[in-house]
């Protein structure tokens, strides 16, 4: 960090990733090893580390120390929730979303693929492709996470032999583009000696790619928006009512996918009444001109009658409004989903009634065979619902636009969040459904 | 496009990219509107340190040109840095803002709270700040809290639902996806938002620096009679230090933080602009609170205890 200017700080892109592995693949010592080598980690964290780890009779540091931050953690020894972590380098900063690899946690791995640019799955170079790293492919491919990195750990195990590494990059990669993973690079490493992490190895030398840091830094973060649709959630309606401006109406919220331009004619659904954009504020500066996740506030030509809930959408490029939605989902709470569960629904900046109309299967990760009719979902079961809203939403698919194209499920009777929901299909090429008799359940 | 563009690899301007602050800015005002539109009585906690004024700032962008919708509340110690509450008092005039104050002296008067035998008082303003967002009805509590500062908080979600006593359970909480954030409570409960959880300390010193924000001076180099405790700089003061055997000195100092006095250490600086202060910062081998903190320090998990009993 000391070698970073102030000039060059400012210049600089966020990517956010996630981690997935198995409880062994060294997932906290890759996490550790990035952090440390990065020299992120400051000396009086590293001093509590150590001090720890010699309090409990260990010979060397140990770096899962670093990330696991909870007293149930640090006695179990395992990672139980998703857990944030900040560092940079010169060419980028990064959020790092740390999710537990334990299969009984994929709904954490959830959690931290939905807001990730990138996803790091984990594998051990003896082990390979296994029942687990085909499971966190499915995740990353579900949760249409635009990168993919195949870590492949623990080569000085199996000194460092390309066709070790290699047969395992053809096997994932040949499946993860099966189900539509738009990106996937393969990287040797030892998260344990440091090989290939930040500095290149001298033990690869056949390996021509990038270092891990290095991929990081250099994955682009900004797509190209010309063929988006855009879509503004409105918020809060700002209305100052003050002297000097009587008549200020401007319609706030973060712009969830594409471009708005001033002039352009607009749509607000559900009314489906159309103006056209007059002025658009970017945090106090007016721009001719805002795209995806910046916070606005729009100003219009006509004064229409809009709300929070609302969204704002070109009149060219409107979607259709629905009560009736059919989306992949993620259980992501205790108590199970079941078929007439009243539920809100959560969409943009919109919540409303909703029942759960039917669950016509569930996802094997396996095999990703789909189980019909299974009755209910339970925590970190994926599957397919149809649900019925009570009043019309203009949902998107999720294949469109991670934004527009997902919603939170809620128990209107205590709060909880029960479910992560994605709009449409939910993989490139979808398995038939299979005869579920033989089906014993899932270990998940 | 007045938006800062990032410069791409090859150094050419990426369309559709924003900077890592303009993104992080555009992510708080977000989490502030959501609040705005989802609660009835939110408040900002407000301290004067540099993360709550921040918070004010990012809160004054988002609901512009109409006033900030929220009021301010200040956990009052009674060790106060007096700069920090001419500069509190300053900024809530500047904006016509209503300040509450829960007072952890007036608590100690009464007798319902008892001074430690270390003289800190961080630790006791759980039960003041959490009295008063019952007694005041608030159902949303903004804090500056970073997710970069503690592990414990390192698990923090941006809405952080609080039971009838204020109690974080880190086992009990709701995944957070997308950016659907979940503000359902029911009465006598409250959400804990932390519109900063995505900042690094460095990221609330450039965006500072960038939007020109006007801060406290013991945040810059001054000359201060300190006192060695504990490894820290100490500020003398009417809380109960120096004891007999720590001796006063003058020296150069600046504070990274700003919390009570007994416990908020400040560091050897020369820096007195926010240019030589972030690249100190980027140069130091501690953590703001390694450096100056002296309160995390009583065990391994101070700060997730504390959080747990209902502290921001």
């Amino acid at each position: 960090m000391s070698t970073i200017t102030t000039e060059e700080l400012s210049a600089t892109t966020l990517l956010r990733f996630a981690t997935a592995g198995s409880v062994d693949d060294g997932k906290s010592t890759l996490v550790g090893r990035l952090l440390h080598d990065s020299k992120s980690v400051l000396t009086d964290q590293l001093e509590a580390v150590q001090r720890v780890s010699a309090d409990r009779g260990q010979d060397a540091p140990d770096l899962a120390l670093l990330t696991d931050g909870l007293r149930a953690e640090r006695e179990q020894g395992i990672t139980i929730d998703v857990a944030y972590r900040y560092f940079a380098t010169p060419r980028r900063r990064f959020i790092l979303a740390d999710t537990p690899g334990h299969v009984q946690y994929t709904r954490n791995m959830v959690t931290g693929a939905s807001t990730a640019e990138l996803t790091v799955i984990l594998v051990d170079a003896r082990n390979g492709v296994v029942e687990q790293t085909r499971r966190h492919a499915a995740i990353a491919a579900l949760l249409r996470v635009p990168h993919v990195v195949l870590a492949v750990n623990k080569m000085d195990l199996v000194e460092y032999k390309e066709s070790v590494f290699a047969a395992i990059a053809e096997e994932f990669t040949a499946y993860a583009s099966e189900l539509g993973v738009p990106e996937i690079t393969a990287i040797p490493i030892s998260a344990l000696a440091g090989d290939n992490v930040v500095d290149p190895s001298a033990n690869m030398d056949w390996y021509g790619g990038p270092t891990f840091l290095e991929h990081l830094e250099s994955v682009p973060v900004a797509h190209d928006l010309s063929h988006c649709h855009a879509r503004l959630p409105v918020q809060y309606v700002i209305r100052p009512q003050s002297a000097e401006l009587p008549d200020y109406r401007g319609y706030a919220g973060q712009i969830a996918a594409g471009t708005f331009r001033v002039g352009e004619a607009v749509t607000v659904l559900p009314s489906g009444r159309a103006t056209r954009i007059s002025a658009i504020d970017l945090l106090g500066k007016p721009v001719r001109a805002a795209w995806t996740t910046q916070s606005v506030t729009l100003l219009l030509e006509d004064d229409i009658d809009i709300s929070r809930g609302d969204l704002i959408v070109p009149s060219k490029d409107a979607p259709a409004t629905t009560q009736d939605i059919e989306a992949t989902v993620c259980h992501v709470a205790d108590q199970p989903l079941t078929v007439g569960h009243r539920v809100l629904l959560k969409h943009g900046t919109r919540t409303v009634k909703a029942i759960v109309k039917d669950i016509p299967s569930r996802l094997t990760l396996d095999d990703l065979s789909l189980h019909p009719h299974p009755g209910q979902l339970v925590a970190n079961d994926i599957g397919r619902v149809k649900i019925r809203t009570a009043e019309p939403l203009p949902v998107d698919s999720y294949a469109d636009s991670r934004r527009t194209g997902s919603f939170i499920l809620i128990d209107p009777a205590d709060g909880t969040t029960l479910t992560a929901g994605m709009v449409g299909e939910s993989f490139a090429a979808p398995e038939p459904v299979k005869d579920g008799t033989d089906d014993d359940g899932w270990d998940f | 496009m007045t938006a800062t563009v990032a410069k791409a690899e090859d150094g050419t301007d990426t369309p559709y990219a924003l900077s890592h602050l303009d993104a992080l800015e555009s992510e708080a005002v977000h989490i502030f509107r959501e609040v705005a539109g989802e609660f009835e009585r939110p408040v900002i906690l407000f301290s004067g340190g540099k993360d709550s004024i921040v918070m004010l700032h990012l809160a004054l962008k988002a609901f512009a040109p109409a006033p900030v919708p929220f009021s301010l509340l200040h956990v009052d110690t009674g060790h106060n840095f007096p700069e920090v509450l001419e500069y509190r008092d300053r900024v809530v005039a500047a904006h016509g803002l209503r300040l509450h104050v829960a007072s952890v002296q007036d608590y100690i008067d009464r007798g319902v709270l008892r001074e430690r035998p270390d003289g800190t008082r961080n630790p006791l303003q759980t039960v003041p700040l959490t009295e008063k967002i019952q007694s005041e009805r608030f159902d949303a509590v903004f804090g500056g809290g970073r997710r970069d500062e503690e592990k414990a908080r390192a698990k923090e979600r941006v809405f952080s639902l609080r039971d009838e006593f204020s109690q974080w359970d880190p086992r009990r909480q709701r995944p957070e996806l997308w950016n659907l954030y979940n503000g359902r409570h029911a009465a006598g409960e409250h959400v804990r938002v932390f519109p900063l959880s995505n900042w690094t300390e460095l990221d609330v010193w450039q965006y500072i620096d960038r939007e020109g924000i006007d801060l406290p001076q013991i945040y810059f180099a001054h000359e201060r009679e300190v006192f060695a405790r504990g490894g820290m700089w100490l500020t003398a003061g009417e809380w109960g230090g120096p004891k007999t055997g720590e001796t006063v000195e003058k020296r150069l100092v600046r504070y990274r933080t700003v919390g009570d006095m007994s416990c908020t250490g400040a560091v050897d600086s020369d820096a007195v602009t926010l240019e030589q202060v972030i690249t100190e910062i980027a140069a130091s081998r501690l953590t703001e609170r390694g450096a100056t903190r002296a309160d995390d320090k009583l065990s391994e998990a101070a700060m997730e205890d504390r959080k747990r009993e209902g502290y921001f």
